[in-house]
């Protein structure tokens, strides 16, 4: 059996721990910008440093870009258009990949993989520059010590966007290093080299990168090389299979939850289960002379045992008896009436035209709402720890490697470059593990037993400390022009935290922005021909922790706002198609968006006429540059919505990897399915409820469309987001279809007929 | 005390203090198998499926003293690299994967079912098939669950 494969991490880090060298950042620029600088860029430009030993060549980018504060961009561009580069983090020396002795190519990610493909879309980037297979290729999360981690987080569906140049540029550029010392060696020109799985060849002679590689230790760097044009490439744009395929298929140990160390505890940790309760006192005595418990550990806020076996720390946690603090418990509708639109901190996120007036009576009106909403990803936070000697090693599952290792530097009082994160596959990120402060705890639960210690959550320590997707509330308001189509359209939605308050937002992000950005995302009105629209934001910090969920506000967002079109095109007597397609314009986003439209209309035959027991609905959004039209076609039986087939027409540019664009789009829309018929957390007695799969009911097998069918459509010449735009359209699609067959307009999520 | 049982076709003993403990924790941390999963520790979600006497189990919730003496199979033995079971090659055709923590219960799960039912209809499916996939992957799920029938050899006969 296959040895887990955080060991293999260990020990490339090793190798790895020498490299310094310094490098010329290249400045921050939107995609758009580093397209237009490739078309005119010259040779002479280095950008990658390299470092050369025994058996391995690898490139180094330096500080490649520097990290920038969130502050200085504009917030609604980044919110809207922009797509963020790597945000390397500062000045260390980094290496991105090596060649091995066996003629591997290692390729250490920036970003990790939480099931998007993104390792698999990487590797296709690489073998294309590189011109290596991709068999040759092995991709793993760069642990921190090697300072290439992204200084953000991996998120927002920007990994392959956002790596698109940098990573290519390298490739290539070791490509060229590679044939340089090849024409050395071989003694035949550099120009009549050529190079091909790995090999390079020319003059009837034939040597591969690794013997090439094998002892150089002074490289000669080329100008960073023009890259190729995208239709040339023979892996970029082709559905290969994952990388990690049979890795999953079989089994292998490669999330956090299978990391060990020598040595190893295991650990639990009592936290509170009322909203807002604080850590008063504990009574261990029972717990520490329970069977294999080695220590009971107190901290200001938090108990946690460790022991021997996971079940031996978990039968010692339920003999612990800790007194909280419950200042209040908190209701349902204490949450409701806090969470209002005209409640909270105000502003306008987008304004065009005027604003309707308060008492027309030509005004239709239609109130949203949307629940809170559980992560539920499957592999439970948790983390491996080790703290010995002032330094500190920790696995773990978490989409911000960088942010983990300052927390868990703060919390010990060490150095930060003291702190290695090293991050694994995870078994589902969703936003989740944006926040993975637990590493913390396990950090402090070793350095208190001196050895390594595993802590991991229970399932309810998950769903009571989720940062859950905050619930939201909408108020549309529009009215017709005398030719029927949309005069006015505005969007009022209070929402919870997304942006504000989380870990990648400083405390003051709010007083400068003024507005959650991730609140905000699809908020604004697509229909740039509306001659009067706009979007109000209604701010509030609720009592318990909401943050990033997949697509932040898009989903609640685009139900509120394409249900409301979907009405008004009922109103005006116009085909909700057409109604869409007249309030587009021509250029740009507004024609890709159109093309979306037309597409799923086409393809799925759509018609606003139930036909026996089914009618389909349709809906559209464009999220972080990706548009997205789908429709679904929906019966009802005992108050039952049964979804039966989703078409999808979706935009994201280039398609690196077009079978895992798929894969997305199939699991965003059936992860909205999930979320606009089924899953809901409510409050209950003070705690958030439920805390197990099954009462918080989700998506199942038997609630899977028969039929999902995806057509992408290729309206930019850089790849876009992909892993959440197609959230956006299918709860409102749902509604629509269910407003044809029921007559009623449904409005609040989750929807629930009867 | 001594539990004896038989996992991946090898005979195994384990020396445990509490009788009461959940298989999962045995396959996971004492025999170090680790592609049977945890997930929520009620039998709430299926992550940690795998097979007791030829049965889908929910190991999370088995206490190991039943295992005494039975026939234990988890992902590891079900099929390898050169000789994939059916519904392994079927995953593999369709890629299902994607964050892949599930992907082990839902193999097993599938597989006892083919054992069973070797020719499921989409009803018998969503019936059966009732673990928790959060990336959601149902559809490719369902259409590798189909293959995986047209590659099972008892079902090709069946089908002639």
């Amino acid at each position: 059996m296959s040895r887990n494969n955080t060991y293999l991490v260990y020990t490339i880090l090793h190798l790895n721990n020498s490299t310094s060298a310094a490098f010329q950042p290249l400045n921050k620029r939107s995609a758009s910008t580093i397209q237009k600088m490739n078309k005119n860029k010259k040779t002479s430009r280095r950008k990658f440093l390299v470092r050369g030993g025994l058996g391995t060549l690898g490139v180094l980018a330096i500080g490649t870009y520097v990290f920038r504060n969130p502050l200085r961009r504009k917030t609604l561009s980044i919110a809207e258009t922009l797509i963020p580069p790597y945000n390397g983090s500062g000045t260390k020396a980094n290496l991105w990949f090596e060649i091995t002795k066996d003629n591997q190519v290692l390729l250490h990610s920036s970003k990790v993989e939480m099931g998007q493909g993104t390792f698999t879309g990487l590797a296709q980037m690489v073998a294309d520059e590189l011109d290596v297979a991709i068999e040759q290729i092995q991709v793993i999360g760069a642990a921190s010590a090697t300072g290439i981690v992204d200084g953000l987080s991996t998120g927002g569906s920007l990994s392959i966007a956002s790596l698109w140049v940098p990573l290519r540029e390298m490739a290539a550029t070791m490509r060229e290093m590679v044939k340089g010392e090849a024409a050395k060696k071989m003694g035949v020109a550099k120009s009549d080299l050529t190079t091909k799985d790995g090999v390079v060849s020319g003059g009837g002679k034939t040597m591969t990168y690794a013997e090439v590689a094998a002892d150089v230790t002074e490289w000669d760097v080329p100008g960073t090389p023009d890259l190729r044009p995208v239709s040339s490439y023979k892996f970029v744009g082709k559905p290969i299979p994952r990388v990690d395929l049979v890795a999953k298929v079989f089994g292998d140990p490669i999330f956090g939850m299978d990391a060990e160390m020598p040595d190893m505890l295991h650990a639990c940790v009592i936290r509170p289960e009322h909203i807002g309760a604080t850590f008063k006192s504990a009574d261990t005595s029972k717990a520490e002379g329970m069977n294999g418990v080695v220590k009971v550990i107190e901290t200001e806020d938090w108990v946690g045992v460790v022991a021997k076996t996971f079940s031996q720390a978990l039968a010692a946690k339920r003999a612990i008896k800790v007194t909280w603090d419950i200042p209040r418990k908190w209701t349902e509708s204490d949450i409701r009436e806090m969470l209002q639109v005209g409640k909270g901190d105000r502003m306008i996120t987008q304004k065009v035209g005027n604003e309707l007036e308060p008492e027309d009576a030509n005004v239709v009106s239609i109130e949203f709402s949307s629940p809170i909403g559980a992560h539920a990803q499957m592999e439970p936070n948790g983390a491996v720890a080790h703290v010995a000697d002032g330094k500190a090693t920790i696995i773990l599952s978490t989409q911000v490697v960088g942010i983990t290792q300052k927390q868990v530097a703060k919390a010990l009082g060490i150095d930060t470059a003291d702190v290695n994160i090293i991050p694994t596959y995870l078994g589902g990120g969703f936003g989740r593990r944006l926040n993975t402060s637990h590493a913390v705890m396990a950090a402090k639960m070793s350095k208190e037993v001196g050895k390594p210690v595993k802590y991991f959550f229970t399932r309810k320590e998950e769903f009571q400390n989720d940062t859950f997707r905050p619930p939201t509330h909408h108020i549309m308001r529009g009215k017709l022009n005398e030719d029927g189509f949309l005069d006015s359209v505005e969007h009022h939605y209070a929402s919870g935290d997304v942006a504000i308050n989380s870990v990648l937002m400083p405390g003051f992000a709010h007083t400068v922005l003024g507005t959650d950005f991730g609140a905000m995302r699809g908020a604004n009105i697509m229909y740039e021909k509306i001659p009067n629209h706009r979007s109000v934001q209604w701010h509030t910090t609720l009592p318990f922790a909401t943050s990033w969920w997949r697509s932040l506000g898009l989903l609640a967002n685009t139900f509120a706002i394409e249900s409301f079109i979907d009405e008004m095109a009922i109103k005006a007597g116009k085909s909700p198609v057409d109604f869409r397609l007249a309030m587009l314009g021509t250029e740009g986003n507004q024609a890709r968006i159109r093309k979306v439209i037309e597409v799923a209309a086409e393809k799925s035959g759509y018609t606003d006429q139930v036909k026996g027991d089914k009618a389909m609905g349709f809906a559209a959004s464009i999220d972080t540059g990706s548009p997205c039209a789908q429709v679904v076609e929906v019966s009802i039986a005992d108050n039952k919505i049964k979804v039966h087939k989703v078409t999808c027409a979706f935009d994201c540019g280039i398609a690196v990897n077009p079978d895992q664009v798929r894969a997305q789009c199939e699991g965003s829309i059936m992860m909205g399915i999930s979320g606009v018929l089924h899953e809901k957390m409510t409050l209950k007695d003070g705690q958030l409820y439920p805390t197990i799969y099954g009462p918080y009911e989700m998506a199942l097998m038997r609630d899977a469309p028969s039929e999902i069918d995806i057509h992408l459509i290729q309206g930019a010449e850089v790849p876009l987001p992909v892993g959440e735009p197609p959230l956006g359209p299918i709860g409102a699609a749902i509604g629509n279809a269910v407003r044809r067959l029921t007559g009623k307009r449904v409005g609040d999520l989750p929807m629930r007929l009867g | 005390m001594k539990i004896s049982f038989n996992i991946n076709g090898q005979p195994q003993s384990v020396e445990i203090e509490d009788p009461n403990t959940p298989l999962l924790w045995v396959v996971r941390d004492m025999l170090d198998l680790k592609g049977t999963k945890f997930g929520c520790g009620k039998a709430a979600c299926g992550a940690c499926t795998l097979h007791v006497e030829g049965e889908a189990v929910r190991s999370c919730s088995y206490a190991v003293k039943f295992a005494e003496e039975k026939n234990i199979v988890t992902i590891e033995g079900l099929g390898d690299r050169e000789n994939p079971h059916p519904v392994q090659q079927a995953w593999i055709e369709h890629v299902v994967p994607q964050c892949g923590y599930c992907q082990p219960g839902f193999i097993m799960a599938t597989a006892a079912l083919l054992a069973k039912n070797p020719n499921p209809t989409d009803e018998d499916i969503d019936n059966n098939i009732v673990n928790v996939c959060r990336c959601a992957t149902y559809t490719r799920m369902r259409k590798a669950i189909h293959r995986a029938a047209d590659l099972t050899p008892s079902s090709k006969v069946r089908n002639e």
